[in-house]
């Protein structure tokens, strides 16, 4: 499924890029306010403007996840900046007075750590994925979307409700799980 | 097995934080850096496993220079304890303990070891503490953790940082009397640092007290309080030691 994907390929750029704006505090305010206003473009615009850009664009799955990472990036970066930068400092001291390397620091106490807030993030994203991703079917990317529009289309109340019933409880399946893994680590 | 020589240190502003300050512990002596909050003493003890650098002035540990030094083998080899402990909150008490010996690639049977020993030392035995986590502690006991990690892989310098300034005065004073039990038994040199002069004079072999910047005095408990060398160690004296001889 489209969300799988994007929230996956989300989740290995927002990941990184978060810890990269701890290192480097000054951009970390422009990043993350750039990130915003990218997440109030309208989707069905966001998905209009994609389609002309060579390689990502066009019609169809391709520029659906691609619309999706985008906005699926920003809870997931904000969340990795937010959950390292909560880290206890006198646990940062402690862990670089013990001698350890700047990269042990992060695999083994900062990531650790952040991890429920970085889950936290990943959870929004699926979330907001999944509803967005039935708009996706506008620029024919297929999915549940599909049934709502043609249910529209002919005033089939049966039809979009066979849309939007499954992507509703699919959102609510991937909140509760994800919800559980993250209360499960803290 | 630290000196400090002329140091000066500043962070910008108009006056330096330290500004020539000199003292030296031998192998085996605890010598106790007291002063008023502020006065600089967190900065001097960072500058010895480089978390911060000096601006001028020599520091040097074993006989060499720090700034020679790569910061991560010479962290590994000082000791290091904070206020707060700083225990990592995601690992058990024995995975906290076991932290130097493991960045140290020690075999897992040895760090056990080791573990189990020093728990033993700080009273709070691996059977019945080992697996818990630090939130499952008083704050005496996580203090006690951070001791116990600091000297997991032996380390000959130890660097304390108002180790005991959290706890309640119960607490402080029962960790004190165990600080000179651990001090006769494992022979280490010990940089202390504490506002509490009270504490320094119980914990320091030598004292040296640090103001605007300098050590004002360095000497035994008894040489202080029988000839302060100025008017700033007559008062500081007279004021956390009422009653101490004038
Ligand atoms: N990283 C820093 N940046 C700027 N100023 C600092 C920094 N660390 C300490 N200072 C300043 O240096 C002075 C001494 O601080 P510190 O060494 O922590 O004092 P103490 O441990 O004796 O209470 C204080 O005025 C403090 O504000
Ligand atoms: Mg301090």
């Amino acid at each position: 499924m489209l969300v799988v994907v994007s929230t996956a390929l989300a989740v290995g750029i927002g990941v990184p890029l978060g810890v990269a704006l701890t290192r480097r505090p000054r951009l970390a305010r422009p990043v993350l306010g750039f990130a915003n206003v990218v997440q109030t473009i309208p989707s069905l615009a966001l998905f209009g403007f994609l389609i002309p850009i060579p390689f990502i664009g066009g019609i169809g799955a391709r520029t659906a996840i691609a619309a999706l990472i985008v906005y699926a990036l920003l809870p997931i970066l904000r969340n990795t900046h937010a959950g390292i930068a909560s880290v206890d400092p006198a646990v940062i001291e402690s862990a670089t007075g013990l001698g350890m390397t700047k990269r042990q620091r992060l695999w083994l106490v900062e990531l650790p750590l952040a991890l429920p807030v970085v889950l936290a993030g990943v959870r929004i994203a699926t979330v907001v994925s999944i509803g967005l991703a039935t708009i996706a079917a506008a620029i024919g990317a297929g999915g549940l979307g599909v049934l709502i529009y043609r249910g529209v289309a002919i005033v089939d109340h049966r039809l979009i409700l066979a849309g939007a019933v499954p992507a509703a409880l699919l959102a609510l399946a991937a909140d509760a799980g994800l919800g559980f893994a993250e209360r499960r680590l803290r | 097995m630290i000196e400090f020589r002329d140091v000066r240190k500043s962070f910008g502003e108009a006056r330096p934080v330290l500004d020539g300050l000199s003292f030296s512990v031998a192998e085996g002596e605890t010598l106790a850096l007291v002063g008023p909050s502020g006065c600089g003493k967190t900065t001097a003890l960072k500058l010895v496993n480089r978390l911060l650098d000096h601006d001028s002035g020599e520091v040097r540990v074993f006989g060499r220079d720090v700034r020679g030094e790569d910061p991560i083998a010479l962290r590994r080899r000082l000791g290091y304890v904070i206020q707060e402990a700083g225990l990592f909150p995601h690992w058990s008490v024995k995975e906290n303990v076991e932290a130097v010996p493991r960045l140290l690639g020690w075999k897992q049977a040895e760090r056990h070891a080791r573990s189990e020993e020093l728990l033993a030392l700080v009273a709070l035995p691996a059977a019945e503490y080992g697996e818990r986590r630090p939130r499952q502690l008083s704050g005496g006991q996580r203090q006690r953790v951070g001791v116990a990690r600091a000297l997991a892989a032996d380390p000959p310098v130890l660097l304390m940082d108002e180790p005991f300034g959290a706890l309640d005065p119960i607490a402080r004073r029962s960790m004190q009397k165990e600080f000179l039990d651990w001090k006769r038994r494992l022979r280490k040199a010990v940089l202390l640092v504490t506002h509490d002069l009270r504490e320094a004079f119980r914990l320091g072999d030598r004292v040296a007290i640090l103001d605007r910047g300098k050590a004002r005095q360095t000497g035994t408990p008894r040489e202080i309080l029988a000839a302060p060398a100025d008017d700033f160690v007559r008062e500081f004296v007279s004021d956390e030691l009422p009653g101490a001889p004038p």
